[in-house]
């Protein structure tokens, strides 16, 4: 288990940029960006729609390739992999989770979170193994046997938290998790999130919701490409909390 | 209406109390019938006693017409205004006004000033999400909890329509 923030970064990018189109046309999605990430940290990147935090995230999972820029993962460095290299990292080192969950409609809540061990080579009986924990992890040890069609959404995102976690990645990458969920099951990812996080999972989440962060001890805010702050999250004092709603003070 | 609003908006130049209204009907638009010329002349009357403001010139011109400045101490005080990040108190007029007054006198980076704010929200935001996080799951406070929330994001909205909004007017 990893103290959060402490060690050689898990995650570092330096001068990691992607551009689209050129002359008039050139949009610098991601410009110039320098990261370092510590094992076990959980890291949160907001933004308005439009400011690069997504493209971020597909270079930083590998789903993208970088216009100019290094990336490493540990002392391994990713933008130089060749394609079958690449497709290696994302399907050992990194879990991703997104917006839409991006599950498979026509598999069962078990089949698709076994999915990724067995495309990784593990046995049926080592996959099935590993899903059942992940599901009774996630809280749906009794819709395993359900299509994504009769759970909720909250239910699906987190059968894609599941199956994000289903080769143990080295860190947990997430797209807008909470963007089509409502208020309860956003609190439902949260914990699951802070569990992870607890137990001492990287984990890095771009979004515009602002309640991710609470799952955050580092927080930074990304602008046309570029980051322009970041605050690091600590405490919970609980001082004034009744003033917030009206009481007292 | 806060005197700050009032020592601030003076801080561009020094104005009479009906350049002041002027000023202050620009940056409300319909909104500005809700603050009377009354407010106003005791305002400034309050903040000359205080030391705040001092007239400018000798004359003793007609009411609405003494010309008033800040002094160093109003300087001092208006700085320290537009550093202050108020919150749960819901004073948007407040707040609107501050980022006018300090880009019309030059005096601090609206953009500034809505990340400070920004910042105090998500940290609140961060202190009653956790909190939240850790009730129950069927408890009443959560709720209460939510609610906070809720309004902390709402506030966190208009903090970005602001930021686009000063940005737009920086680059034109």
């Amino acid at each position: 288990m990893n103290e959060t923030g402490s060690g050689a970064p898990i995650v570092r990018a330096k001068g990691l940029s992607k551009q689209y189109g050129s002359g008039e046309g050139l949009v610098r999605a991601v410009d110039e960006v320098d990261l370092e990430v510590a094992p076990g940290e959980a890291l949160a990147i907001m933004g308005p729609s439009g400011c690069g935090k997504s493209t971020l995230l597909h270079l930083l999972g590998g789903l993208d390739r970088p216009s100019s820029g290094e990336l490493w993962l540990g002392d391994r460095r990713i933008d130089k992999l060749s394609e079958r290299g690449l497709a290696q990292f994302r399907r050992h080192d990194v879990g991703v989770v997104f917006q839409a969950f991006h599950l498979m409609d026509e598999l069962t809540a078990r089949e698709n979170v076994e999915l990724p061990a067995l495309l990784a080579g593990r046995s049926p009986r080592q996959a099935r193994r590993r899903a059942r924990q992940l599901l009774d992890q996630v809280g749906l040890a009794d819709r395993a046997g359900h299509l994504p069609s009769a759970l909720s959404g909250g239910q699906r995102q987190r059968v894609a938290i599941a199956r994000a976690l289903a080769n143990d990645p080295q860190i947990v990458l997430a797209d807008e998790p909470t963007g089509n969920l409502d208020s309860a099951a956003t609190l439902a990812v949260l914990r699951l999130f802070e569990g992870l996080h607890t137990a001492g999972l990287t984990l890095i989440v771009v979004t515009h919701d602002e309640r991710i962060a609470a799952t955050a001890n580092r927080m930074i805010s990304m602008r046309d490409g570029a980051f322009v702050d970041e605050m690091r999250l600590t405490g919970g004092t609980k001082r004034n909390l009744g003033k917030f709603a009206g009481l007292g003070g | 209406m806060q005197q700050e609003v009032v020592l601030a908006m003076l801080a561009k130049e020094p104005s009479s109390g009906s350049r002041l209204r002027a000023r202050l009907n620009d940056a409300l638009g319909p909104l500005g019938e809700d603050v009377n010329d009354g407010q106003i002349y005791v305002t400034l009357s309050r903040l000359e006693k205080a030391g705040f403001i001092a007239r400018h010139g000798a004359e003793a011109p007609e009411a609405g017409r003494k010309i008033y400045g800040l002094t160093a101490t109003g300087q001092e005080r208006v700085a320290e205004w537009l550093s202050e990040v108020s919150w749960p108190k819901p004073d948007l007029a407040e707040f609107h006004l501050k980022l006018v007054a300090a880009a019309q006198a030059g005096l601090a980076d609206p953009i500034g000033i809505v990340d400070a704010q920004r910042r105090e929200l998500l940290r609140r935001l961060w202190e009653v999400e956790r909190a939240a996080m850790a009730e129950p799951e069927d408890s009443s406070a959560g709720l209460l909890l939510e609610g906070i929330v809720l309004r902390l994001q709402a506030d966190l909205r208009w903090l970005e329509a602001c930021e686009r909004a000063w940005m737009d007017r920086r680059k034109k």
